[in-house]
């Protein structure tokens, strides 16, 4: 069974996902950050791809993604540096990166090597469904790799419907139409949004904007937890990593 | 293929040309990018809108630009070169063509705000043209190299009434300004638009470009058989994004005799990486900033360093339709390196007491070489720009020609 499902099977509230960049802050810190937060009792993790282009990402994780680069991170270099991660991290991981880095790599080769390491799930902010539907879904399924799909407040009732049914794993509820990086607003018009997904049998997660218990607290009463990045990334930096994980759970 | 009802089919309803193009976003831009497409179909083809924007073509924008027949230049080199003015649209470029459809398309929705990235502030101007013909806010993204190298349109952005806002990450050009503005787009998709600077971004940009560029070659068209009672055997545009390129094409795309070249930036030479933007010519497929086109990227998928003595055209990024077009053969891609941009730059001024854009030059000195390598053949040229934003930098740069040569 995907690691994904396992997870939402056995956990129902207050799932805590955090992402970050691979090769961040420095080159080889991806698999020490791996089991930094599984011992900190982190839920599942989302690894960046770094790419300079990231049309959904804010600043924070736009100049993390840029020193990860200029770190020398790359995709093979991901994959080799996580050859051995599944010997000491047993939660979810999934990648989120940009498709022409998955594209330029090869599809199926991306996939397979995925499945040699044990990724669970792919989050591909800018491709989109349609084309993902017409083009690689088989391979996807071949591979038993899940795609995870994202919903913002502008998505309208046909197209999150849609989103409910196609996505794999759980949905991802992006709290606010901006980039990255902000914080989650609390108000009323975004409670008509968060209402929504309380209705909904497909697993959710919210994140864009989570930077705090309050908010995290906030985006749980609505989803089955929430996914923290730009937050983590900040107290990374500042080496504070395992105390933000304890403030926030 | 044929090009009967080429402008209803392409692009297709997915916004694809052949296999580029489409819409590759996140789906924060996705729901507005529908709206945008919903809006252009339902009010752009209306009565209103078209009689609006064609007289702000006519009395505003000073359309239709002429035709001019290039004496000197072609009885120095051979060949019949002609240009299409579009150094005399207001405000000095072509861009104004698609920032006032925009702009109106803009107003129409009830936008607030126009936000767009600049490279070599052509478009930057020509939307804060737009802008203040409108009573709209303006917002423009440009690279620190570039507003170091084209000052005069910064002043002129300034003095129209737009905010601009320097790019400071990566090389500072024209890819890290469509990075800050989509992302100061992304923050309020509601009350902003973004109107970006050529035939490039997620679907519908590329064909609502297009579609407000045209009104170039229509014209050219005309008057070209006006002129001289047949059709020019040739046509030569430079191509950054491929927006003058697209709308003087698109009026001789069913003609197959017509050859169609596009002349991309070869900078300090192409078989330099970081030194060139000669996307078409060296280019794989790719997707950037929203839609699938040829590229110029590294084995991983990165965009390439890209660089051309023209800030408008260094781009790791093209047209859809241009890569489309490169696969069809329909039409060829050349490239002109910086050394024989300033060459036509000062030959084209001094010939015919025109000044190009830099962009523009690029243009004409691919038609200089053609010219003389077909001297019984006629050649429209797309005069994309002005130069007047170039001329400190350029004589800074490279000097006078009397001044190399001594
Ligand atoms: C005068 C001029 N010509 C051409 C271009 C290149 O754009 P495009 O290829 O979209 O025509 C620019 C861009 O700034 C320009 O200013």
């Amino acid at each position: 069974m995907n690691r994904i499902d396992n997870l939402f099977q056995n956990k129902k509230q207050d799932i805590l996902s955090i992402y970050f960049p691979a090769g961040y802050p420095n080159l080889n810190d991806t698999v020490p950050n791996l089991e930094l937060l599984q011992t900190a009792g982190v839920d599942m993790v989302e690894i960046g791809i770094p790419f300079s282009d990231p049309l959904a990402d804010g600043s924070a994780i736009q100049a993390a993604a840029k020193q990860s680069l200029d770190n020398g991170m790359k995709l093979r270099l991901l994959f080799e540096q996580l050859k051995d991660a599944r010997q000491t991290v047993s939660m979810p991981l999934i990648l989120m990166g940009y498709w022409n880095t998955i594209y330029r790599y090869g599809v199926d080769q991306f996939l397979k090597d995925c499945k040699k390491i044990g990724i669970d799930g792919l989050i591909i902010p800018d491709l989109p469904l349609e084309e993902f539907e017409a083009h690689y879904k088989s391979d996807f399924e071949e591979y038993g790799i899940y795609n995870v799909l994202l919903a913002c407040p502008e998505t309208d009732e046909v197209r999150f419907q849609k989103l409910i049914t196609a996505t794999q794993g759980f949905l991802y509820l992006v709290s606010s139409s901006a980039t990255t990086g902000g914080s989650v607003k609390l108000d009323e018009e975004h409670k008509a949004y968060f209402n929504r997904i309380k209705k909904i049998e497909t697993p959710s997660l919210i994140g864009f904007g989570i930077n705090n218990k309050e908010s995290f607290n906030y985006a749980c009463q609505y989803a089955n937890g929430a996914i923290v990045g730009t937050a983590f990334i900040k107290a990374l930096k500042k080496n504070k990593a395992k105390d933000f994980i304890k403030k926030i759970k | 293929m044929t090009f009967k009802d080429y402008f209803k089919k392409y692009p297709n309803e997915e916004g694809y040309f052949g296999e580029y193009g489409g819409s590759f976003i996140p789906p924060t831009l996705e729901e507005e990018m529908k709206r945008i497409n919903e809006a252009y179909y339902s009010i752009s083809k209306s009565h209103e809108f078209i009689s609006e924007l064609r007289s702000i073509r006519k009395h505003f924008q000073g359309r239709p630009t002429p035709v001019y027949y290039c004496n000197r230049l072609s009885e120095k080199y051979g060949g019949r070169i002609y240009l299409k003015r579009e150094d005399l649209n207001h405000s000095g470029a072509h861009k104004l063509n698609h920032c006032m459809g925009e702009a109106l398309l803009a107003k129409y929705m009830g936008k607030k705000k126009l936000i767009a990235e600049t490279g070599a502030g052509q478009h930057g101007v020509a939307l804060a043209t737009a802008a203040a013909y409108f009573g709209l806010e303006c917002e423009i993204h440009m690279g620190e190299v570039d507003i170091a190298k084209e000052h005069p349109n910064v002043m002129r952005m300034k003095i129209l009434g737009a905010t601009v806002v320097p790019v400071t990450h990566g090389l500072k050009t024209l890819k890290e300004a469509v990075d800050s503005a989509f992302q100061a787009y992304l923050k309020d998709p509601i009350n902003t638009i973004y109107c970006i600077g050529s035939v490039v971004g997620p679907h519908p940009f590329p064909m609502m470009v297009r579609e407000f560029q045209r009104v170039v070659g229509i014209e050219a068209r005309d008057q070209y058989q006006e002129m001289t009672g047949e059709l020019p055997d040739n046509i030569v545009a430079c191509v950054g994004g491929g927006s003058n390129a697209m709308g003087i094409f698109s009026a001789f795309l069913d003609d197959k005799d017509i050859k169609l070249h596009g002349v991309e930036p070869a900078g300090r030479g192409i078989d330099k990486e970081g030194e060139h933007a000669a996307t078409l010519t060296l280019g794989s497929p790719g997707v950037i900033h929203g839609f699938k086109c040829y590229m110029l990227q590294d084995k991983t998928g990165e965009p390439a360093p890209v660089y051309s003595v023209a800030s408008g055209l260094d781009y790791p990024g093209v047209g859809p339709e241009h890569s489309m077009l490169k696969d069809l053969e329909r039409a060829e891609y050349h490239h002109i390196d910086d050394n024989e941009c300033i060459d036509a730059f000062f030959e084209l001024s001094r010939l015919e007491g025109i000044i190009p854009a830099l962009e523009s030059a690029h243009a004409i000195a691919y038609a200089i070489k053609l010219a003389k390598a077909n001297p019984k053949q006629s050649i429209l040229v797309n005069l994309s720009g002005r130069g007047d934003k170039d001329l400190d930098f350029v004589v800074d740069t490279y000097g006078l020609p009397e001044d190399r040569e001594a």
